[in-house]
């Protein structure tokens, strides 16, 4: 540091000496947080009382981990960065190269035919009971988050309004799907929109009262009636069958041709002379939920060049110079709020069908949380990034699950799918740290005149309610 | 309405009669009656506080006047009673379009969606209130291009084709004020209300928006009612000027007479009323009133 003639050679033991200050400190930062949070542990002995242990094992990993990680990075990945850094600006490469590689300009195409080929190619590599896992928990579970988030990026992305009860609506339409059908028999395909319609009309009817108000009141309030629609399906028993909720839902069929049902004459596996499987189910609603996401894509993708998109964009930039401009934005905000909560209809009902349970156990304020969450760590307005982040987030907690590697790290009682939260919440400070505005930031417009240029996420606002 | 229909000649577009705003304790307008003539360029001065984004705000309905009557009277002869309709249906039935005092544009959007968020009402209409647009059919085609049309039209006169396709954060501070123009315009007003359209500009600037403003007048015959603390400006371009102090009209003419009178120009170097008057009687003595 004294010396500016060789900075490179003199800054070394400085350097270190820094990573390991700072890799100690980090060490018992974590030490404090993590000592009551992870160091203790609960259990009941033979008695039936409740006592409590030291885990100071897990303990020391956690903190080997915060102390080393930090040591790592000041000592060796920052420095690597910032050479790369001024390599290439001394190169005179910009930081945002407008050559994209073959990859990033077939990325949607590529993208499709992946999905697409996901079920025969699982099936081919694990069998048809081999592939349940990967097509249920990994392909079916993440494409449904895609979907909701996607119509929460409607409300949120688009028009600017913070919803924090867009999982009311996922509800509704579940529980359209499992009464309707348990009480009038009405298949799947029929209830799939009515679904949809009933959400939407619920979000109309939400909204009116609603939409009036701004920024924070309008997130408490959507958050509250979340809750209150949670509330109605547990207490209202005789309908709703309380906390047990409905079992034995109806399976969607193809089209009424075959249908999955095990004792049917024309189910499926039978018409086909295949052995019995519950995956052939899943492998179709497998690209049910694929058909129905790209039905939601294409759909906002319209929606965002026809005038009522461009106002949900401008309503999110400035309420009054809509307003000014003779927008109606009390009709803007409501036609946002109900297509949201169509989407978000469609995949309840087809959640339903998927689960062939539902409880209100599915609707709590987690899932409006991490659907949130989804949408902007993707970018609020992105599809493309909020499907990166659904797949990141939700396939990131699935795969949690699989990491049985763990157990000999943390030892034996170390259930890794209860860190999903921790996992969370680190994706979303780490993203937010290095992109400010999720994976996708920029926005591309929706007309142009000369040449389509995507406008920087630093000019977009991320609208006040 | 009848009422209005007698007392209204079809030059003037828009009265204001007896408008009164309070702000709990503070009387921001105080009883003040003016004209705005069809296809003139009028202006609204006063000091700093006068009141004067009171009024648009009262006009343009972001304001619900405490008390008065404003009438808009249109081409076509149809009347509008402003004080009665909220702020979006002043633009899009009375057609009287605004621009703010300080900028508000849509910031994250191009030049272009900005213009083409302005024509909102009209490719609404044409979309089918989106659903005939979404499965193709009807004359949203059509009418969507005739608004590209219309946003390249205003594009060119505000010198703004260069940066059609960038975001309009981007833009510098004084194209930022032409492109709020051009905005209001595609909304396809009778009337424009302008607050403050020349603060921050250069000289250079200054000039351009003065072509602008008297090709709007000249071309579309749309009136325009502009408030300016450049009096260079003001002197310009306007056919008649309102003056305000304390909320009320101390002052109404061509600009002539308002350069030349003692009120104005005591309310403008902040000599005491009392001295006021001593001028007033001085000229009266003197015979130039
Ligand atoms: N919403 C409001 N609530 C309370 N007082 C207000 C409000 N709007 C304006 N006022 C007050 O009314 C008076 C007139 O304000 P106005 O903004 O109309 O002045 P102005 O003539 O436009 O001044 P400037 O030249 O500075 O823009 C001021 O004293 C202001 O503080
Ligand atoms: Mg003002």
């Amino acid at each position: 540091m004294s010396n500016a003639n060789s900075p490179a050679t003199d800054a070394a033991p400085g350097l270190m000496a820094k990573a390991l200050r700072e890799g100690l400190f980090a060490g018992l930062l974590a030490f404090g947080m993590f000592l009551l949070y992870v160091g203790v542990e609960t259990y009941q002995n033979i008695d039936n009382a409740l006592v409590w242990r030291m885990r100071w094992g897990l303990l020391a990993v956690f903190v080997a981990i915060a102390a080393v990680g930090r040591f790592l990075v000041v000592g060796f990945i920052r420095p690597n960065i910032d050479r790369r850094k001024l390599s290439k600006a001394k190169a005179g490469l910009l930081e945002v190269s407008e050559d994209k590689g073959f990859f990033h300009r077939h990325f949607l195409k590529i993208a499709m035919i992946a999905l697409v080929l996901y079920p025969p190619v699982i099936v081919t590599l694990y069998g048809v009971q081999g592939s349940l896992k990967f097509v249920d928990n990994f392909g079916i579970q993440i494409l449904i988050y895609v979907m909701l988030a996607w119509g929460l990026n409607v409300v949120v992305g688009l028009a600017g309004l913070l919803d924090l009860g867009y999982v009311a609506f996922y509800a509704v339409g579940a529980y359209s799907y499992a009464l309707l059908s348990d009480h009038f028999g009405l298949s799947f395909w029929v209830l799939l929109p009515m679904a949809g319609i009933l959400a939407a009309f619920w979000g109309i009817i939400l909204g009116f009262p609603v939409l009036r108000l701004r920024g924070d009141y309008l997130a408490i309030v959507t958050l509250a009636f979340g809750e209150i629609i949670r509330l109605v399906l547990m207490n209202w028993s005789e309908v709703t069958g309380g906390t047990a909720g409905i079992s034995g839902v109806a399976k969607a069929s193809i089209f009424g041709i075959y249908s999955f049902d095990v004792g049917a004459s024309n189910n499926f596996a039978k018409s086909f002379g295949l052995p019995m499987s519950s995956a052939y189910y899943k492998i179709f609603l497998f690209y049910v939920i694929l058909a129905l996401c790209l039905i939601t894509a294409y759909v906002t993708i319209r929606l965002r060049r026809m005038p009522i998109g461009r106002a949900w964009e401008a309503l999110r930039e400035d309420e009054i110079a809509c307003r000014s401009l003779g927008i109606d934005t009390v009709k803007t905000k409501l036609t946002a709020f109900a297509i949201g909560a169509m989407f978000g209809g469609f995949a309840g009902s087809f959640f339903a069908a998927r689960q062939g349970f539902v409880s209100p156990e599915s609707f709590v304020f987690l899932e409006s949380a991490v659907i949130l969450a989804i949408v902007v760590l993707g970018g609020m307005g992105s599809l493309t990034g909020i499907a990166i982040a659904a797949v990141v987030m939700i396939g990131g907690t699935e795969a949690l699950r699989e990491m049985e590697f763990l157990k000999h790290i943390f030892g034996p009682d170390f259930t890794p799918e209860l860190y999903r939260m921790l996992l969370f919440g680190l994706a979303m400070v780490v993203v937010m740290l290095f992109k400010p505005r999720g994976f996708v930031g920029s926005r591309e417009p929706t007309a142009f005149l000369k040449e389509r240029k995507s406008v920087s996420g630093s000019f977009t606002k991320e609208g006040h309610g | 309405m009848t009422s209005a229909n007698e007392t209204m000649t079809s030059d003037t577009i828009l009265k204001v009669e007896h408008l009164s705003m309070r702000f709990g304790g503070l009387m921001a307008i105080n009883d003040l009656s003016l004209e705005v003539k069809r296809g003139e360029i009028t202006a609204l001065i006063g000091p700093n506080g006068a009141g004067k984004t009171t009024v648009f705000n009262c006009i343009t309905g972001f304001y619900k006047p405490t008390m008065g009557m404003i009438t808009l009277r249109q081409k076509a002869g149809k009347e509008f009673l402003l004080e009665r309709l909220t702020d979006f249906e002043i633009t899009k039935h009375a057609k009287v379009a605004r621009t703010f005092q300080n900028i508000r544009l849509f910031s994250g959007l191009t030049v272009l969606e900005n213009l083409l968020v302005a024509q909102h009402n009209k490719l609404m209409k044409a979309s089918g209130y989106t659903v005939m647009g979404l499965i193709g059919l009807g004359s949203y085609k059509r009418e969507a291009e005739a608004s590209i049309e219309l946003a390249r039209h205003w594009l060119e006169r505000a010198d703004l084709t260069d940066r059609a396709d960038d975001p309009a954060g981007d833009l510098p501070y004084g194209a930022q004020r032409r492109l709020e123009i051009a905005r209001a315009m595609c909304t396809g007003p009778e009337l424009l209300c302008l607050d403050e359209p020349a603060a921050g500009l250069n000289p250079r600037e200054s000039l351009a928006l003065n072509t602008l403003l008297n090709g709007i007048r000249d071309e579309t015959g749309t009136s325009i009612l502009l408030i300016e603390h450049d009096m260079s400006v003001v002197m310009e371009i306007s056919d008649h000027v309102v003056v305000l102090e304390y909320g009320q009209k101390i002052s109404d003419g061509n600009p002539d007479h308002v350069k030349n009178d003692p009120k104005v120009i005591a309310a403008y170097l902040g000599v005491e009323d009392d001295e006021v008057e001593e001028v007033i009687a001085e000229e009266l003595d003197g015979g130039t009133l």
